[in-house]
């Protein structure tokens, strides 16, 4: 299979990027990792007159913390450096359960966390840990710098909030208000597939109190599902089977599965209800044996 | 130089734009004009005539087209040719030849890690990215390694060991990195 033909650009700076962004009027696309991209122009689902690789501008492939606990992830972060990132293990659990998850290794030496988000597939695994953490993306355009909450920045399938002439530059997630703890659980029939559900929780803990708690589903809807609301029941309560049931509950509420060759709805709904226990009650019990 | 339209198909009429590109394939520098849409895989194989990189399902989920990019695996069939300008890949040409296999050949031969031989290609050039960054892989890390590589004859557990071969006989011939 061969793309449409293109016109291909490789500038070596973002301020140039930026430039050929604007200059195309909206019919270039920017090209990171080329994970999902590739395989779209592939398909011929994407046939853009103008692609551009970012992957020659220097600078862009950090992730890092910043002495306030802020993660920033750089467009061309792939997803394997977050997989063995030495980082963001303890600071960041959510992430770090999701990253050996996200399509299978070989695919995860070239994608990139921004570009995934970007994509704005309603089976993201990166969106999704997104919502929970109530990440930002910062966008670069010709006018400067804005910042994008992740809850305003995926508009529908496939549907990002930049503009044309934008570039996501950076993700930005917050640092946890206490101690962070959290997970992430995928169900897929093979690697690589599409998940049959998946779910992302963060919590923000001190001691066995919860003092927020974020959720959010990648598979079980049209888009990636914001659970935050649902699994606010969690907010100021101890972890107890009581509590860790009635998020699961809430939450398998807030999803929006189909049925399809992968399970009913209600499989689907169950497989989410589950995995919240399960992560739930995997940091009860860490808290106890800390305590 | 190699003009991959004279060996493949006639240049692009009229005024279809290439570019000049220069890959160091198998340590070997190669230069090609190429039109930007054209895949990796499709230059290897058509291009340069390295057949042993397999396009599988030309959808990036088989891992037959498994090459190293830079020392890393990819999917060649998921990355344009004009992006591999200046950068260095290893194809299964490149492990050894047929009188002088790598150990990672020798270990399927040993082990019986093929059987149509279609993913095999993919399957070694996963296994060296594994091997070069954990000389002593334990089941898991090598199953782990090739789920991006799917054997439709569903040899796995063959290609496993054979990896496990591989990594044991590397070990023996480096003994100080023990």
């Amino acid at each position: 299979m061969y793309p449409s033909r293109f016109a291909y650009e490789a500038p070596k700076s973002l301020a140039d990027a930026i430039g050929l962004l604007d200059a195309s009027g909206g019919e270039a696309k920017i090209l990171a990792g080329g994970q999902s991209l590739v395989p779209m122009l592939k398909l011929r689902f994407a046939a853009p007159e103008q692609i551009i690789d970012i992957n020659n501008i220097p600078g862009l492939e950090y992730h890092r913390i910043d002495p306030d606990g802020t993660l920033r992830i750089g467009a061309l972060c792939r997803h394997e450096d977050l997989e063995f990132s030495t980082i963001i293990q303890d600071t960041f659990p959510t992430l770090a359960g999701a990253a050996a998850l996200v399509a299978d290794p070989i695919v995860r030496t070239r994608g990139t966390f921004v570009g995934s988000v970007c994509h704005a597939d309603p089976q993201g695994d990166w969106a999704a840990t997104m919502i929970a953490l109530n990440g930002r993306i910062v966008a670069q355009g010709p006018k400067g710098r804005r910042e994008i909450e992740m809850k305003d920045f995926v508009l529908g399938p496939f549907t990002n909030a930049l503009a044309f002439n934008e570039i996501a530059v950076e993700a930005i997630i917050p640092p946890a208000t206490g101690t962070a703890r959290g997970g992430y659980l995928k169900l897929e029939r093979r690697v690589g597939d599409f998940a049959t559900a998946s779910v992302a929780v963060a919590l923000d803990m001190d001691g066995d109190k919860v003092l927020r708690a974020g959720c959010a589903l990648a598979g079980v809807g049209g888009k990636t599902i914001d659970a935050n609301a649902a699994i606010s029941v969690l907010n100021g309560q101890t972890l107890t089977e009581a509590s860790i049931a009635a998020a699961a509950d809430a939450v398998a509420e807030a999803a929006d599965p189909r049925t399809d060759h992968r399970g009913s709805s209600d499989y689907k709904r169950h497989i989410v209800k589950t995995f919240v226990i399960r992560i739930l009650t995997g940091i009860a019990r860490s808290e106890q044996k800390a305590a | 130089m190699t003009s991959l339209y004279d060996e493949v198909q006639p240049a692009p009429a009229g005024d279809v734009p290439t570019r000049r590109i220069t890959i160091d394939v198998n340590g070997t520098p190669r230069t090609a004009d190429v039109e930007p849409r054209l895949l990796l895989a499709h230059m290897l194989r058509s291009g340069l005539k390295l057949t042993g990189t397999h396009t599988g399902c030309d959808t990036s989920n088989c891992g037959a087209c498994t090459v190293l990019f830079d020392g890393r695996p990819i999917k060649s069939c998921t990355m344009l040719a004009v992006q591999a300008d200046g950068h260095h890949v290893e194809t299964v040409e490149g492990m050894g030849s047929a009188s002088e296999l790598h150990p990672i050949q020798e270990g399927f031969k040993q082990e019986h890690g093929l059987q149509c031989g279609y993913c095999t290609p993919g399957m070694m050039l996963a296994a060296k990215a594994l091997l070069e960054r954990n000389d002593n892989p334990t089941e898991d890390d090598v199953r782990w390694a090739l789920s991006g590589n799917l054997c439709r004859c569903t040899g796995y557990q063959n290609i496993v060991k054979a990896v496990l071969w591989a990594a044991e006989k590397m070990r023996a011939q480096n003994p100080q990195e023990a």
